[in-house]
Parts: C-alpha cells; sequence; structure tokens
C-alpha cells in the first residue's frame, strides 16, 4: 500500500465540513505556517520537496514560486486552475468534491508563501456544483478566521475567490485563463512577459493546478526533505491518477511516484486488469494530448526495463517511443478499440476548442478532423496518413500555446505506432466501416 | 545596445528592439514576412506566424538555443542573440506550412478582388506557398457584411490578423467589432450588426493585409494598377491631411494613407479626407508617389518623365548593341 497525502481521508463521511476536515488534521499547515514560519521558508521547504505541477508540464514548483516578481506597492495574486478540461482527467474534481478544504488549506498556505493578499480559485463552467461545494467551504472558512483579516490573530490577510470558468479547454492555458479572469475573451497572451512578471491585472501571478496546491500542505506539515523521500529521482511525492477506459476498477488513485506501470495497471489495488480479461491494445498515460503509446511500449522501454510512473521514466525514448506524464489522465484501452476512430473523436475535440488565434492551429486543426473523418467513413486516400503526418508536423511548436503541440501529438503518435490500422481503413472501407468492434481484418475474416 | 545577427548579418540595436525590426533594419531577404504585425499599433502581432525564425543562440549569458521557433515581432533582441530565417530550411518549411494554413480556407478569388495587386497575402503565397493545393474540402464562407456606409467586410476572405481590432482599439475612442466565436468558425464582425461609425474608422481599410476590409466607395471601380498613385495634402482639421490619391485621368478614385515599403501606413487619416474629398481640386498634388519597381501597380506608373525617357533610352541603347 503507497502512502497516501492528499486523499487519505476521502472516505471518513462529512470531511467536507471544516469541523470534521479539522478533527483529521486539517488547517494545521496554516497554523504551523503562519505562526511558526516567514513567507521564504515556506518557499524553501516547497523547492527541496522537489514538486512538480500537478497540471500537466511538471515544472518544478519552488522554481516558479521563487521568479514571481516582488515590485514595492503592486499585489501579488495566486490563481488556483481548477479548469481540469484535458479529456481523461478527473483528479482535480475528486479532490475538491471530496475534501474542498485541503484546496483551501493549500490556498492560504501558499498565498502566505507568495505574500498574494487576493487569490481566485478558476473552476470550469462545467463544474458547477463542484463551485457550490468550495463556496461552502471558503464561507466556514471566513467564518472559523481562516481567511479575511487578520488570520488567526497575525497580521496576515487574505481574500479567496470562486470564478466560474464558461467551460472552454483553452482556458486551462494559464494566459487563456488570466483573460478569462479579467472577463475578457479566453485566448492566450503572448508570452514573454511570464505571469510571474505581468499576470492578472498586469501584476505578477503565479497559476498553479488543485493539486499541485493541495500538495503544499502536506510539505509544510512534513518538511521538505521528508517529502523529497517519497518518489523516484526528481519525481518526488505523490500524484492522483485518474485511470479510465477498459480496465476493471476505474477511479482516482493516489500512488507514490515510481509505481512500475505494470502493476499500476494489474494489481487489484489499482485498475484491477483489463475488463473482461481481454488484452491491452494502448494507454494514453496523461491525458488525452499526449501520445498514445501501444501496451508493449507502455510497459517496457525501448531499451526493455520496466517503465515507472514518474515524469522521466515515462518520457523515456523521447516521442519516438515514449509518452509524457501529463497530467495523469490515465486512459486504457483494449484489443477491440479503433485507434483511428478514437483519433478521429480527439481530433474532433481539439478542433472544436481551438481559440482561433493563431493560423496553424486554427486552420490545421479543423484540417485534420476533416481527413481522419473522411478515413472513418470509408473514403479515405492511401495518401491521405502522410498529408496528416505533414499538417501535425507543421503545426507542432508553431503556435502560440501548447494546444496546437497538443493537438498534434495524438496524431503523430497514432500514425508512428499504429499506421497499418490506417492502412486497413483506407483500402478495406467496407469492412471495416460500420463494425462495432475494432478487430484487424484478418480476424474480420476468420470470424 | 544589443548586438543581433540575423543570417550572418549583424547589427547593434537599443535594448528592447524585436528581431523583425533589427532585420527590417538590415534590410533585404533576410527581413521576415508579416501579415498582422504592424509597427503602428501596439501589442499586434504574434498570430499569423509568418514571421517564425528560430534562435540558434539566446544571448551572450545563456548561449542556449530557444527550443521552438519563435515570432520574430514579439521577440526582443538580447546581447550576442543569434537568429536564423531564410538559412535555415526548417524556418522556410515552417513558413510553407503557415502559408498553407493561411490559404486553406481563403476564396483565391483574386480576379475579382479590390485588393489584388496591393495583397500581403498574394505576396507571401507567390513567395512561399505551393503552386497547387493539398485541401479537397469545401472552404469556409460567410455573407458579406457592410459595416457602416463606407466599408465592406468580406470575412471569407480574412485571415484573423486582428489589426483592424487593435486600430479601433487604440485610435478610435471605441470599439464596436471583434471576434466572435471560436477556433475555424471565428469571424470578425460587430455586436449584433451594429454598424462601425467614427471619424477614423476608415483607416481599418488601410490595415487589412488581405481584402477582407474594402472601401465601398471604390469597390469594382478600377483595378489598382489602373491607377495612378499621388501624393497629396489638403488642410483638415481631423488628421495631417497627407494621403495619396490614386487618380484615373482627372478622377480621384480612391484616398489611401501614404503607405511605407513594407505596407504600413505613414499617417492614419480621417473619414472625411478618405471617402468624402473626391474631386481634384480639393487637394494639392505633390508629385507621383513612389512605388516599388516590382509591385504590380508600377507596370502602369512613372514617377517622372525623365525616368522614362532615360528607361527607353537605354533600352533603345541594349537594342542597339545586340545588333
Amino acid at each position: 500500500m503507497g502512502k497516501k497525502l492528499l486523499i487519505h481521508n476521502d472516505k471518513i463521511p462529512n470531511i467536507h465540513t471544516l469541523n470534521v476536515y479539522r478533527e483529521h488534521g486539517g488547517y494545521a499547515s496554516v497554523e504551523k505556517a503562519l505562526k511558526s514560519m516567514t513567507p521564504n521558508d515556506v518557499v524553501e521547504e516547497v523547492k527541496k520537496s522537489g514538486l512538480r505541477g500537478r497540471g500537466g508540464a511538471g515544472f518544478p514548483t519552488g522554481m516558479k514560486w521563487s521568479f514571481l516578481a516582488k515590485p514595492e506597492g503592486v499585489p501579488r495574486y495566486l490563481v488556483c486552475n481548477a479548469d481540469e478540461s484535458e479529456p481523461g482527467t478527473f483528479k482535480d474534481r475528486y479532490l475538491m468534491e471530496k475534501i474542498p478544504h485541503a484546496l483551501v488549506e493549500g490556498m492560504i498556505t501558499s498565498s502566505y508563501a507568495l505574500g498574494a493578499n487576493t487569490a481566485y480559485i478558476y473552476i470550469r463552467g462545467e463544474y458547477f456544483y463542484v463551485s457550490r461545494i468550495l463556496e461552502k467551504a471558503i464561507e466556514e472558512a471566513y467564518a472559523a478566521g481562516y481567511l479575511g483579516k487578520n488570520i488567526l490573530g497575525t497580521n496576515y490577510s487574505l481574500d479567496l475567490y470562486v470564478q466560474v470558468g464558461g467551460g472552454a479547454y483553452i482556458c486551462g492555458e494559464e494566459t487563456a485563463l488570466l483573460e478569462s479572469l479579467e472577463g475578457k475573451r479566453g485566448n492566450p497572451r503572448i508570452k514573454p512577459p511570464f505571469p510571474a512578471i505581468a499576470g492578472l491585472y498586469g501584476c505578477p501571478t503565479v497559476v498553479n493546478n488543485v493539486e499541485t496546491i493541495a500538495a503544499v500542505c502536506p510539505i509544510v506539515m512534513m518538511g521538505g526533505d521528508e517529502y523529497a523521500k517519497i518518489g523516484v529521482g526528481r519525481s518526488t511525492g505523490t500524484k492522483l491518477i485518474s485511470a479510465s477506459g477498459h480496465i476493471n476498477k476505474p477511479g482516482v488513485y493516489e500512488i507514490e511516484l515510481g509505481l512500475p506501470v505494470e502493476e499500476f495497471i494489474y494489481s487489484d489495488e489499482y485498475c484491477g486488469g483489463i475488463i473482461n480479461g481481454r488484452k491491452m491494445k494502448a494507454v494514453i498515460a496523461g491525458g488525452s494530448s499526449v501520445p498514445i503509446l501501444p501496451a508493449e511500449l507502455i510497459l517496457k522501454n525501448d531499451k526493455g526495463e520496466p517503465r515507472l510512473m514518474t515524469y522521466e521514466s515515462l518520457s523515456e525514448g523521447g516521442f519516438a517511443t515514449g509518452t509524457m506524464l501529463g497530467s495523469g489522465g490515465f486512459m486504457v484501452y483494449d484489443e477491440t478499440t479503433s485507434i483511428v476512430k478514437n483519433l478521429y473523436t480527439l481530433a474532433r475535440f481539439y478542433h472544436h476548442e481551438s481559440c482561433g488565434q493563431c493560423s496553424p492551429c486554427r486552420e490545421g486543426t479543423g484540417w485534420m478532423e476533416k481527413i481522419l473523418h473522411r478515413i472513418v467513413e470509408g473514403h479515405g486516400k492511401p495518401s491521405d496518413i502522410d498529408l496528416l503526418w505533414d499538417i501535425q508536423k507543421k503545426i507542432e511548436g508553431n503556435t502560440i500555446c501548447p494546444l496546437g503541440d497538443a493537438a498534434a501529438w495524438p496524431v503523430a503518435s497514432a500514425i508512428r505506432h499504429f499506421r497499418h490500422e490506417f492502412e486497413e481503413y483506407i483500402n478495406n472501407p467496407s469492412k471495416i466501416k460500420d463494425v462495432k468492434h475494432y478487430y484487424s481484418v484478418n480476424q474480420l475474416a476468420g470470424a | 545596445m544589443a548586438k543581433v545577427t540575423i543570417d550572418g548579418h549583424s547589427i547593434e540595436v537599443p535594448d528592447g528592439t524585436t528581431i523583425l525590426q533589427a532585420a527590417r533594419m538590415i534590410g533585404g531577404d533576410i527581413v521576415p514576412p508579416t501579415m498582422c504585425y504592424y509597427s503602428k499599433l501596439k501589442t499586434s502581432g504574434g498570430y499569423c506566424r509568418t514571421c517564425i525564425v528560430k534562435v540558434t543562440k539566446g544571448s551572450e549569458k545563456d548561449p542556449r538555443p530557444m527550443p521552438k521557433p519563435v515570432a520574430s515581432c514579439r521577440t526582443t533582441v538580447m546581447d550576442g542573440m543569434e537568429v536564423v530565417n531564410i538559412t535555415s530550411p526548417e524556418v522556410l518549411e515552417a513558413r510553407r506550412g503557415v502559408v498553407e494554413f493561411l490559404l486553406i480556407n481563403h476564396p483565391l478569388d483574386c480576379p475579382i478582388c479590390d485588393q489584388a495587386g496591393e495583397c500581403h497575402l498574394q505576396d507571401l503565397g507567390y513567395e512561399h506557398g505551393l503552386a497547387k493545393t493539398r485541401y479537397d474540402f469545401p472552404r469556409r464562407t460567410f455573407n458579406t457584411i457592410d459595416l457602416g456606409p463606407y466599408i465592406k467586410m468580406h470575412m471569407t476572405r480574412c485571415i484573423m490578423c486582428f489589426r483592424c481590432v487593435k486600430t479601433a482599439d487604440q485610435i478610435t475612442d471605441y470599439r464596436v467589432h471583434g471576434m466572435l466565436n471560436r477556433g475555424d468558425a471565428s469571424e470578425i464582425s460587430t455586436y449584433i450588426q451594429k454598424a462601425i461609425d467614427n471619424d477614423f474608422s476608415g483607416n481599418i481599410i488601410d490595415v487589412c493585409p488581405v481584402g477582407a476590409l474594402t472601401d465601398r466607395t471604390f469597390r469594382f471601380k478600377s483595378r489598382v494598377w489602373f491607377t495612378k498613385p499621388m501624393d497629396a495634402h489638403r488642410n483638415c482639421t481631423k488628421c495631417s491631411g497627407k494621403v495619396a490619391l490614386w487618380l484615373k485621368g482627372n478622377d480621384v478614385l480612391r484616398v489611401t494613407g501614404r503607405k511605407d515599403k513594407w505596407g504600413e501606413v505613414e499617417e492614419f487619416i480621417c473619414n472625411e479626407c478618405r471617402f468624402e474629398k473626391k474631386n481634384v481640386n480639393d487637394w494639392t498634388i505633390e508629385g507621383p508617389r513612389h512605388i516599388d519597381r516590382h509591385s504590380v501597380i508600377s507596370a502602369n506608373h512613372y514617377e517622372s518623365l525623365a525616368s522614362l525617357k532615360l528607361d527607353i533610352g537605354k533600352q533603345q541603347k541594349a537594342l542597339s548593341t545586340k545588333k
């Protein structure tokens, strides 16, 4: 049984209320930080812990915090990115829904460390009911004196607000989120300047994922060095993984980073193996944007070593044979899945969610979707595969924000690892089309 | 001051200069093409991605190269920075990709487009585009909209450069148009078909790099290369009154701002000058406007009779020596 730091008490009844949460050790990190530590001490502990951003990019949080500009007379802001819109990711929702005070506590401690007197939780529009839960929790925290003026008798004050977004995927990108928070259209800004210099309302801002902020509480309580002992190498601590797809036990699991992927998929403690005893075909390891990997490459890397659930191990081999841990949206596909149809669904999503600011993403995502639609409908041409490859190559890296990359990587990896399947769709349209479950043409002929 | 090297050409520029501005100071073939950047408008640029370049050396202090191609119009130079543009096949390939993306939903109705001859997308397509399109789906179309009495909006031709939005933001009192919808369904439009009505609204026609915004007083009157541009001025209470007149015979067909060699107006002009003074007697004509020899407009246009005679003389001489 791995160590749990974030959702260890999620099964306790009424843990969403302040009193029950406090009985189980809640708000201890606020008391410890505000009463016995300086803001810099907290930043140092987070730096020592090696905590990396849990939203997808995996940037070291302590470093991000230390980049924050601190000009005199200008307010600083902490913004929590709860716009969890990556397909296949639902860990933040679980955390906020079950233990809303964990996020509120993390927000207070983190804001104290950054010297921010105003903090925002930007939550996606679809999580409307979660925003009600959070608002209730914030109300309780105000009443108990954890928020507002002079928290716990110290001279530190903090106001915390929940802002509900309109439900656009692009608003999960930090600068688009800030634009949306300011009341503008959620278009990503052109960087530099980075939010740490000029973010919300032009003031220095830190944007962190829900899970990152929640992880600050255990770090303050146990100390950065102790936290860094969990995990492997530069991937320290625990991570929430949203497991979904053709597995026996889909759900949110907290793992210690460094758990072997094979154990995660097949152990009864976690996913519990593939549904109906079928064979695993492919895995998307970190939310829909990261490259898809076939079963043999997700369990073992190209050198034959077993892959671990860490930032480094999953990305070993680059994009040729590796993937990314991303936001932890772990989607497992069994042998009956059609990779082409799955890719079409993803491409449709990115086409729908492209903001339309820069040309490669605006035009390219729509083009890829149309080609994939043609292939799925049985009208594909042999040249379409190379065309898709070329389009994704011309989108990747040439856009303002990472949405272009996120749209290009799934296409690239699907073609790289499952080219034969595209060819089957194009060469045998009548056989493949309208088949409920995908098998190869040979299997279909035998059946 | 910062020293920057672009394709092997070094130049010292003040801090805060962008790579594109530095390249324009050097001049020549190494200047990246731009579709959305406009030096007269703040925060413009960064959207079209045609000006992308590769930074092979970040700066003297931090020599690491930048991982992705960057938009040269929005990236400021650092001391010791090294940039490759036309010497990098990667950059040219990426730019070809951007041009292809810009063209896949463009109607290519140049034969009936008023912008033809002075269209930046035409030039860009000619220089970097493929001869054949790989896009075989129906192109996106929109209805044309009248934005007030003077401006026609052809959204189908738009490439989303945001120049008109920034113009309305920065040189007029209030903005009533902007981007609607998302992704490739996005369009520039007014808020529920409101008219753009202010004294400087006509400038959005000048800043448009394609034929999406056209002058309703000039539409389908003439091809631009059949008109003769003249520098002219008048006493105007609202603007500088310095304009370019586009004449056919003695008729003023069109009035625009004076555009420099990057296709950017030198000064914004008011609607009265642009749309209402269509009589040659309203203007004091200074002389023919300099038009780049490579432009299609120059085919019909000579800066002075003397240079014309010289040119003919040269040709005659060349012919006689050939014999």
